[in-house]
């Protein structure tokens, strides 16, 4: 019954969305007031009734109805409740309905928050976003209805696939969902911008939070997809340059190029359709991401079910939203004057480079992911591109952006003088390349990589720092003028020192990670770099909820003190026929210790690794940081503040 | 030696990417061996090297790789060697001859057209401004009165 609720309340929502495409749009051209209310209202209720529809799905996971084709597929009576629920969305269907309801979600936030925002705007806005929202309730209701019944109900179900069973993939779709739906946002401001055929410094001020926000949710969605890898699948990998990875980090680069020309629009009236063209790209590539990921066109590790038809359907809604977007881009592109005018040092011109690099570096590694693709259509050649692909063409770009961001942040808007304000950086650089000095010559091994990536963490960390410093001014009081600063300012600094302690962090982990693959008995004790290793004991046939498990223990000593005890697992989930290894790591600030039990050898003992990944945490640390930094940002006063002002000055006559 | 492996190969369970008993005694070989192994594709598997990998199939390519480099031959001759047999498709790392030099040139030659373009805008933004006209400045003159 709930069931049918649900499934009666998706269609509903659909039936809104569809009024709320039509009419505040046409209230927004005629000026009539009350069509164009009419919007906020309609988004609210659609934002219910889809997150009713979601819980009635929620409910029949947790009860484990398995009527439901959905939940005979993904779901089994003994999993946990945790995996119950996040079961929701591991499957096809059900993470398409929680996609559709964060989009919703976001559209009745512009109802609620977007008071500051002029009617016009706001009434074009949710019209935009809706047509949005019917494209995917139609996709969802035609190729794949999570709440399709089975005649005959079996008593169990089928299991969710083990290696999702982690409460770190639990919350990662989630998030990832809010960054890429987050950029449906920033799309449909900058389609309502080109209707209206006005985009000003306002309009920047307002589309920035939303973008940030995505960017936030991206950022925590990718580190967190990042380090589930890193632990889940065995051997301490964080990043493959897999298809689907590859598709969350498009528009996390775009999202980020979008944040930074934003700013420009908001300051100086400068980028402007630059920037619109962004907003609409940063959705595309959310769009090209959903399309990769459902269409299985690309051989991934996040293998979803998918089927032709459901690829066909999401590539016809990307190419009409960006084919539309984009031809309205043409028409109304040249009527974006810039106001604003720089010099060719400037941060204007700084941003303008920090937007190349991290467009190119998005197009690379769309071009590098989609061209197996067109290798085989167009040249017959099946290939593949792969890790050392983007190694070479990707890290460039990122050295690059590291190297000009801390003299750009630090450069005055309008016109600067490099000499005389890039002055305190000198200082940073030499601090910096002191650090990789001494670095190089601790190292054991003569590689260049651990130094550089100490030179470069060194100098964009330091320099964020010198940069919320020189904002202090001169004198007495800095300290207290420096807590002063606004938010923004803070998040800044916090964000682009994240981004200094995760490219510290890979470097180092590539540059000094260790292994060791070896047999041992059990009770034989043996040194892996500092560290004695005792294989203490082994036991087989451990039984878990839904799983029997292989557990080892290891005893590591450090010149004689105990480090750590580490329980290694290999289970095994007899329902969905699939082994798991559950690594074993002690975290710690200075270095990880990975251990991994593999199988019963034939002559005796154990196959077991340890690897020690120096400074691994500090990568996904550098992308929380870089997340908290956003979030500064994002409750600074002045946002707050240029919302209730333009209120105050209400709606101009029409 | 190659009748050891053979013999291991067999009395295999299932595997779990580079195991103990595939390795070889020569610490240099071996170092070899995986980097080798890193840029090779498992054939099989959704888009995973042959060294990360579980399947039968790559744990028949790492013990390949590792008897070639036995045999003396160089890493390129090694990767030759595979690639012969299961196609340009196991190279992780494409070939830079005939249509894929356009894969290999997209990042430099966008970068450059970047930067150009991106030079020329910031080379229109920072001309100054038109100046005025007779009849806006005569209108100034005016405004201030003068």
């Amino acid at each position: 019954m709930i069931t049918e609720l649900g499934h009666f309340a998706l269609i509903l929502a659909m039936g809104l969305a569809i009024f709320q495409s039509v009419v505040p749009m046409i209230g927004a051209q005629k000026g009539w007031r009350g069509w164009m209310a009419a919007g906020e209202a309609a988004a609210t209720a659609q934002f219910l009734l889809t997150a009713f529809s979601f819980a009635a799905l929620t409910y029949a996971f947790v009860v484990s109805d398995f009527s439901l084709r959905l939940v005979w597929l993904n779901s089994h009576i003994d999993k946990p409740i945790l995996y119950k629920i996040s079961g929701v969305w591991g499957n096809h269907e059900g993470s398409m309905l929680l996609w559709l309801l964060i989009l919703t979600l976001y559209g009745a936030a512009v109802a609620w928050f977007g008071n500051g925002l002029p009617m016009r705007l706001r009434a074009r806005v949710l019209s935009v976003q809706a047509a949005v929202s019917v494209s995917f309730f139609a996709f969802i209701l035609a190729t794949s209805n999570p709440f399709l019944r089975l005649a005959v109900p079996p008593f169990s179900g089928q299991d969710l696939n083990p290696l999702l069973q982690d409460p770190g993939l639990a919350f990662h779709p989630p998030f990832l969902y809010l960054g890429y739906v987050g950029l449906s946002m920033t799309f449909s401001f900058a389609v309502a911008a080109l209707i209206e055929g006005r985009v000003d410094a306002a309009w920047g001020r307002w589309v920035r939070p939303w973008t940030l926000a995505a960017w936030v949710f991206l950022t925590i969605g990718i580190a967190l997809g990042s380090w589930w890898a890193y632990y889940e699948l065995g051997w301490g990998g964080f990043w493959f340059w897999d298809p689907v990875e590859n598709a969350s980090l498009m528009p996390w680069l775009i999202a980020a190029a979008l944040l930074h020309s934003a700013i420009v629009v908001e300051k100086r009236e400068a980028l402007k359709s630059w920037t619109i063209l962004l907003a609409i790209i940063a959705f595309g590539f959310s769009l090209i991401g959903t399309f990769i990921v459902r269409s299985g066109l690309l051989t991934s590790v996040h293998a979803f079910a998918s089927d032709p038809f459901t690829g066909t359907f999401v590539l016809i809604i990307l190419a009409a939203f960006m084919g539309g977007a984009l031809v309205l881009f043409a028409m109304r592109a040249h009527e974006m004057e810039a106001q604003g005018v720089f010099g060719t040092i400037s941060r204007e011109s700084a941003l303008v480079l920090n937007n190349i690099l991290l467009a190119v570096s998005a197009i690379v590694v769309f071009v590098g992911t989609l061209w197996p693709l067109v290798a085989e259509l167009v040249f017959g050649r099946t290939l593949s591109v792969g890790p050392p692909f983007f190694n070479i063409f990707f890290t460039p770009f990122m050295i690059g952006l590291a190297l000009i961001l801390p003299i750009g942040s630090i450069l005055t808007w309008k016109r600067a003088k490099l000499a005389k304000q890039a002055r305190p950086m000198a200082g940073v650089l030499l601090f910096a390349v002191a650090c990789a000095v001494l670095t190089y010559a601790v190292q054991t091994g003569r590689s260049s990589l651990g130094p550089m990536g100490v030179a470069l963490g060194v100098w964009v960390v330091a320099g964020a720092l010198v940069d919320l410093w020189k904002r202090t001014g001169r004198g007495e009081a800095r300290l207290r003028r420096l807590m002063r600063l606004p938010r923004a300012d803070w998040g800044k600094t916090v964000s682009h020192a994240g981004l200094g302690v995760t490219m510290f962090g890979i470097a180092a982990l590539l540059a000094w990670e260790s292994e060791d693959i070896r047999v041992v008995q059990v009770g034989e004790s043996y040194d892996v770099g500092r560290y004695q290793v005792t294989l203490a004991d082994v036991e087989e046939g451990l039984q878990g909820p839904n799983y029997i498990s292989t557990m080892a223990t290891l005893n590591i000593t450090r010149r004689g003190r105990d480090v750590a005890v580490l329980t290694p697992e290999k289970r095994l989930y007899p329902i969905a026929g699939m082994p798991t290894t559950e690594a074993a790591i002690q975290n710690g600030i200075w270095r990880d210790l990975y251990v991994v039990i593999g199988d019963r050898q034939v002559a005796g003992g154990w196959a077991v690794r340890v690897y020690i990944k120096p400074f691994a945490n500090w990568i996904w640390g550098g992308c929380i940081v870089m997340a908290l930094g956003g979030a500064l940002s994002l409750s600074d006063r002045r946002h707050r503040v240029a919302a209730g002002a333009s209120r105050a000055n209400g709606v101009p006559a029409e | 030696m190659i009748r050891l492996i053979l013999c291991l190969m067999l009395l295999a369970s299932p595997v779990w990417a580079v195991e103990p008993n595939e390795m070889m005694n020569d610490p240099v070989l071996e170092q070899r061996a995986r980097d080798i192994s890193a840029g090779l594709r498992c054939p099989v598997c959704q888009n995973e090297s042959i060294d990360e990998s579980n399947a039968t199939l790559s744990r028949d390519l790492r013990l390949l790789v590792r008897e070639r480099l036995l045999e003396g031959d160089s890493n390129g001759e090694v990767v030759d060697y595979v690639t012969q047999r299961y196609g340009e498709f196991v190279l992780l790392k494409p070939r830079t001859t005939g249509s894929t030099l356009i894969l290999w040139a997209t990042a430099p030659v966008l970068l450059l057209l970047a930067l150009l373009v991106g030079w020329r805008s910031i080379g229109r933004q920072s001309r100054a401004p038109d100046p005025l006209s007779d009849d806006e400045q005569r209108r100034i003159d005016e405004l201030i009165g003068k």
